[in-house]
């Protein structure tokens, strides 16, 4: 039984290295900077609910290196957003895009904000009318 | 025998709580006494029977039978003792017997304390006694934990090691107390809508409280389990479950809030009515989003619907029958508040609206993309950046608002002698905003005005109870002073470490060092190390300061042989305004080893300030007891 543990610890141990950029990172800070900003903002797409930045899956290997080369070719940020969603799909964004499937996600928080500051205001207002009336009912 | 004693209890147990909701129901009769006592013995007995199942299958877990299918399934022989009980809740079966444990604590507490009168408790034990009627009648037909396995296996399938460990051990009970906690909450609210009693929220007062406190240690936990846990350093990811247990909470404290103002004036009635309800709710939907496997894909929750539909049939029917009930009778309770613009009530009127807004924000950008795929089958991701740009802004506006609340007195308030009275703590703030922007990089607003919020709420907080005049005054401000101020204390933790944090992520062989954030770390290689239930390579990194050494620490990875997991055990150590955290990776070449090092700056206070929230909470709740015990002196209630 020892015996087996440790060979599965040595095999967890020589399997293959995975989720570093360390040798991949780009020379020019700024824009290994830029890489780093980007990785924040993708998703996994085989872990959910980690960004490319903390995932060790070896797609998100993968796609750190790919956007790394697109930085080093000259592309926007907007660019290498646009690519990975034109073959991920919206999915890839942890910020959804403003756009007509989305309008209730970003319009209901405030929408509900300004909503409710409405009622409130209307509340406030017959409150203060009935304590006029309640002063004015004094002697 | 167990199994069997544990499942004949489960049977007794729906059996008691069918009697709970009739008794329970015909006691809102005033002449229906004998009704009433049955309703107090059956809430009694349930407690009893629940207590008793829950009993054996931590008994089966501890003793490794695994012929029990759950208990195969989720232990393991070699299992420290502690998380053979705390796996009890680590799965489903366990996890929803549970569930209807906490709901029998808190019937049977309803029972004792006999607030609000004979009739409104008992209307409230009706109401409790139909949600365990509805929890047990699941667990029986979908999810019964004391399924025999024919034969047992020789050894157990162990339990997700992520989940052994000691934060997730006491998590769950603890965010269990405030989710049916809120249970009680919601009893008297429909018990008052059926009685129409208007004067329910005193009396439900101390359970609002018991499940606020238990909601905002159990999240604490939870957020400080995954901070140590999972190896990111990061404290909150606005993932759905965690979103799931938020949401109750802004919603239960909107309910506290508001239940004050209906309280002491009359109100804000049926708003308070429909918190009530809609705090619960929600807590039923985390429950239903966690337990239905509909998070982790949409599909999965139609290939195997029957637990889920189950538990959106018990949804639609607390939650509609609620509101059915509420939109037949609270018109009859309602009454029109009458006060000024500045007032305590404006100020809670306004936490309500905020508080709605954001428990309206993470309620959409958690369930909208699962929506979404159903309706449309279009994937989209609402991360962590949706959430920067809509609740903390709302959130953030809540917070600078807050001080002025307490100063304010109910039906006409002054808020010229607020302002004059809170002015040191805006010039503190302004220092601290201006410090920030002088003397810290990066310089942003967003920084500066974090910053300065969080000292207007522990500055304003301190001046407030320093202006009470009288000892019992002071008392009595307590509680919300500390509430207040301990979100102050969770603003400069969350502010701190996203604006300062430091990480270094690097490839270091024997010898090699690394630098971060002032400190030199040496990596001293890594040693194979045996635990109970799991193999680990167990790192020595030496940490230097100015040449000196100031902490020897070992991050390890472990491997679960019996579960197949491996698991990163980070290295701490903290200075209270300072945490170093180290996390060991993989090993990259021979002996040599990724290693990530974080310094997070003031991280510790997030939690801190999460426990100094509860504090205050304790600190209502004793309040509370004391004022409503002196009263009840006062005017005691005739004998039935």
């Amino acid at each position: 039984m020892r015996q087996l543990l440790l060979a599965l610890l040595f095999l967890a141990a020589v399997a293959p290295a995975q989720g570093l950029p360390a040798p991949d990172t780009l020379s020019n800070p700024v824009e290994e900077a830029r890489a780093r900003h980007l990785q924040k903002e993708l998703r996994c797409l085989v872990c959910q609910g980690e960004s490319l930045d903390e995932s060790n899956a070896s797609l998100a290997v993968d796609l750190r290196r790919l956007i790394r080369a697109r930085i080093e070719a000259g592309d926007s940020d907007d660019a290498i957003k646009d690519f990975l969603v034109s073959r991920y799909g919206d999915f890839i964004l942890m910020q959804p895009r403003f756009e007509t499937h989305t309008y209730a996600l970003w319009l209901t928080p405030f929408g509900v904000l300004i909503l409710g500051a409405g009622i409130a205001t209307w509340v406030v207002i017959q409150a203060k009318r009935r304590q006029q009336g309640r002063d004015r009912g004094r002697p | 025998m167990t199994g069997e004693i544990g499942e004949l209890a489960l049977c007794l147990s729906l059996a008691l709580s069918l009697v709970m909701t009739a008794s329970g129901f015909a006691g809102t009769r005033a002449e229906a006494a004998v009704a009433r006592s049955v309703a107090n013995g059956a809430a009694n007995g349930l407690l009893v029977f629940v207590a008793l199942a829950f009993g054996a299958l931590v008994y089966a877990s501890i003793v490794s039978d695994f012929s029990l299918l759950n208990v195969a399934q989720n232990s393991h022989t070699l299992k420290p003792l502690i998380y053979k009980i705390s796996g009890v809740w680590g799965n489903h079966e366990g996890s929803m017997l549970l569930w209807v444990l906490v709901l029998a604590i808190y019937s049977a507490a309803i029972a004792a304390s006999k607030r609000g009168g004979a009739r409104l408790t008992s209307a409230a034990l009706g109401v409790q006694g139909l949600l365990a009627l509805a929890f047990l009648a699941f667990i029986l037909l979908t999810s019964n934990p004391f399924v025999r396995l024919d034969p047992p296996p020789f050894e157990g399938a162990g339990l997700n090691p992520l989940l052994q460990d000691f934060g997730l051990a006491v998590h769950p009970p603890m965010l269990y107390a405030g989710y049916v906690g809120l249970s009680a909450t919601f009893a008297y609210a429909a018990a008052a809508l059926i009685i129409k009693e208007r004067d329910w929220a005193r009396a439900a007062r101390p359970f609002m409280l018991t499940a606020w406190i238990a909601l905002t240690l159990g999240i604490a936990l939870g957020s400080w389990w995954a901070y140590y846990e999972l190896g990111w350093g990061g404290f909150w990811f606005w993932d759905p479950v965690e979103n799931a247990s938020l949401m109750p909470w802004l919603v239960a404290t909107a309910l506290l809030h508001s239940a004050l103002a209906t309280e002491r004036t009359g109100a804000f009635r049926s708003w308070t009515l429909l918190l009530a309800i809609a705090s619960f709710s929600l807590s039923l939907i985390g429950t239903f989003l966690v337990r239905s496997g509909v998070l982790s894909s949409v599909h999965s929750f139609a290939n195997d619907p029957e637990r889920g539909v189950f538990i959106l049939a018990m949804i639609v029917g607390a939650i509609g029958g609620a509101l059915a009930l509420f939109a037949w009778r609270a018109p009859s309770l309602q009454s029109g508040a009458s006060f000024e613009p500045a007032s305590r009530e404006t100020a809670l009127l306004l936490n309500n609206v905020f508080l709605a807004a954001a428990a309206a924000t993470v309620f959409v950008g958690t369930l909208y993309p699962l929506a979404l795929d159903a309706l449309t089958g279009t994937k989209i991701s609402v991360g962590p950046p949706y959430f920067a740009i809509t609740f903390a802004p709302i959130f953030i506006a809540l917070l600078v608002l807050v001080p002025f609340g307490p100063r304010l007195s109910w039906r006409k308030g002054d808020l010229v002698a607020s302002f004059r009275l809170l002015a040191p703590a805006l010039g503190i703030a302004l220092v601290v905003a201006i410090a920030i922007l002088a003397f810290t990089a990066p310089r942003t607003l967003f920084g500066a005005g974090a910053f300065a919020v969080a000292a207007w709420l522990i500055a304003s907080s301190i001046v407030d109870l320093r202006a009470r005049g009288s000892q019992a005054l002071k008392t009595r401000a307590l509680a919300s002073m500390l509430a207040h101020a301990g979100l102050g204390v969770t603003l400069l933790g969350v502010a701190g470490t996203t604006l300062w944090r430091s990480e270094a992520l690097e490839v270091l062989g024997p010898g090699e060092t690394t630098a971060i954030a002032g400190y030199t770390l040496r990596f001293d290689g890594v040693k194979a190390v045996k635990g109970p239930n799991y193999d680990a390579a167990r790192a020595t990194i030496t940490v230097l300061a100015d040449g000196r050494t100031i902490a020897v620490m070992h991050p390890e990875k472990r491997i679960y042989p019996a579960e197949g997991q491996d698991t990163v055990e980070t290295a701490i150590r903290t200075t209270v305004i300072s945490d170093l955290y180290l996390a060991l990776g993989d090993e990259r070449e021979k002996g040599r080893w990724v290693v990530r090092a974080y310094v997070n700056p003031l991280a510790p206070l997030i939690w801190l300030g999460a426990l100094v929230m509860a504090l205050g909470g304790f600190a209502a709740l004793w309040s509370h007891v004391r004022i409503t015990r002196a009263s009840d002196v006062a005017v005691a209630e005739p004998a039935e």
